[in-house]
């Protein structure tokens, strides 16, 4: 579903990503793991438009690297961003109204609305207050219901673990599973955390200044002695 | 009792114009976080095109007619909001990854720009001109209080155009968009969210009410000239920055504040030559113990 091929990224003089390749196959978990400042997070900024990048990038068929932010999401490749980036001075209602800007269909809004709530009744209970009042697991919990209302086919998630309390990221990994599985989308996912994404994950590249080190399938990658005293801290 | 009562009234009627400019500084503010030293002219150009354009509507309405009146106004907000995008076009984006400081700078730049352009005598002149009577002006006299209807106008002016700003941005789908781009502009890129436009939205919605401004501000005075903009402007950068920056409610608040504080200080025989002083000292005052103004709040982002 995506091709990335020989992706280079920089900022100013200083390089960031050394030609990056990499595949997803449709309805698939893919994971991208690696130390802080490998290009985790460039690698998808730079899918997603937000970064200016060199190389090949097939989406869908469609070659994409060109396109501007609001552009590929259109195209229905969504991005939840490092960080979550909420609107905080927005209520959760209106966050996930903003994540369905491009959406006409009142009809499709309101059943995803549902849909969002159903995995994450915590919205639904805080759905008239202002997003900077959430919790770190609950503006999680928001930032990938609010990339869900962009009607998405391929999710890229950007440490979806980072600072949040441990039992929360139980829930939130096996909800992405679940989205995975129940609305078919492809999702590429960027974590710290190796352990939990090379269990839900099919594949895994692991990313180091810039390059790709290593690739495989999770569970091969998982009992790989060099990945193991990396990256797993066995 | 009753001097108290008259310069309320008098400066409710000044303070409601200050609020209207005001929410253009905040308004941009908040998308952007840079002042738009420009603003003010866009206003004395709302005046101008006010003063050009009544002879021609008041032929085809009458004179002195409400339905002239608001057609002026339309017409006149309609040339202002253009005039507001092309300048954030023009000067402003090319400029929008670089460092505030920059934008600032060229906002001075585009002012004095305009400023200057206006008193060449090949385009406006720098001779006071009289503006029109846009509607006749009555007096009403209660005891010793007098109320212009110009003062009743533009409060009532005021209050409508604040409740249309309220519901743009709360309830609608692009005043959403506006704070959403105002918080956080990447994550509203990922959303899909058309940020330059959103932002050229701003900068229309804030020069229309500048343009209603400048036209009330030029009903109240005598006369306009190209530099009339400045005073107005300043006042009301100092309302928003007493109200909070970046926040709506505040800008009217210290619209309102600052328009009382020169209606009082103004009637006062020895004090009415510092009232600008004394508005720049509460400026000084605010940036010293309030940076954050009056309504602003400090936020703290978790992380």
């Amino acid at each position: 579903m995506l091709t990335v091929e020989n992706l280079h990224v920089s900022y100013g003089a200083i390089k960031a990503l050394h030609g990056i390749s990499l595949k997803v196959p449709q309805g698939s978990i893919v994971t991208l793991i690696g130390a802080n400042g490998a290009g985790k997070s460039t690698t998808l900024r730079a899918l997603s438009g937000l970064v200016k990048s060199t190389g090949t990038v097939i989406y869908n068929g469609q070659d994409t690297s060109k396109l501007a932010p609001n552009q590929i999401v259109a195209q229905g490749l969504c991005h939840v961003p490092e960080g979550r980036m909420v609107f905080a001075n927005l209520t959760v209602h209106e966050n996930l109204q903003m994540g369905a800007y491009l959406q006409r269909d009142k009809h499709w809004i309101a059943n995803q609305t549902e849909y969002v709530f159903g995995l994450f009744p915590r919205l639904k209970e805080r759905e008239n207050q202002a997003a900077g009042t959430l919790s770190g697991g609950e503006q999680q919990m928001l930032a990938i219901g609010r990339a869900l209302l962009s009607k998405p086919k391929f999710l890229m998630l950007d440490e979806p673990s980072l600072g949040i309390a441990p039992l929360l990221v139980k829930a939130i990994f096996e909800r992405i599973v679940e989205i995975n599985r129940e609305q078919g989308l492809t999702i590429l996912l960027v974590e710290q955390n190796a352990n939990l994404a090379l269990d839900i994950s099919s594949y895994a590249y692991v990313l180091e200044s810039g390059k790709i080190l290593l690739e495989g399938p999770s569970a091969e990658l998982k009992v790989n002695p060099e990945v193991q005293a990396a990256y797993l801290g066995a | 009792m009753d001097w108290l009562f008259q310069q309320t009234i008098n400066g409710l009627g000044l303070g409601a114009i200050y609020a209207l400019i005001a929410l253009g500084y905040t308004m941009v503010y908040g998308v952007l976080r840079f002042i738009n030293f420009a603003h003010s002219d866009v206003l004395m150009l709302g005046a101008f095109s006010a003063y050009y354009i009544a002879p021609k509507i008041e032929k085809m309405c009458g004179n002195q007619s409400v339905l002239g009146c608001i057609m002026v106004s339309i017409i006149v907000a309609a040339i202002c909001a253009c005039i507001g995008m092309t300048i954030e076009r023009l000067a402003y984006r090319p400029l929008r990854n670089r460092p505030k400081l920059t934008v600032l700078i060229t906002a001075i730049g585009v002012s004095l720009l305009i400023q200057y352009t206006a008193q060449n005598e090949k385009v406006i002149g720098a001779t006071q001109l009289p503006f029109p009577q846009l509607l006749p002006e009555k007096a009403f006299q209660f005891g010793k209080i007098v109320i212009s209807s110009n003062d009743v106008l533009t409060i009532c002016v005021t209050i409508v155009l604040l409740i249309v700003m309220w519901f743009i941005v709360q309830k609608t789908r692009v005043g959403t968009a506006m704070r959403a781009v105002s918080f956080n502009q990447q994550a509203a890129l990922l959303m899909g969210v058309p940020v330059n436009r959103i932002i050229s939205f701003t900068f229309g919605l804030g020069s229309a009410l500048a343009a209603i401004a400048g036209i009330l501000y030029a009903m109240k005075s005598p006369s306009i000239e190209p530099l009339m903009g400045t005073q107005p402007g300043l006042k009301a950068f100092i309302a928003a920055v007493l109200g909070g920056i970046g926040n709506l409610p505040g800008a009217v608040l210290g619209g309102v504040l600052l328009g009382m504080l020169d209606a009082f200080a103004g009637g006062i025989p020895g004090l009415s030559s510092y009232r600008d002083a004394i508005a720049f000292g509460i400026l000084i005052l605010i940036l010293l113990l309030k940076p954050a103004g009056l309504l602003g709040r400090s936020t703290i982002e978790k992380v």
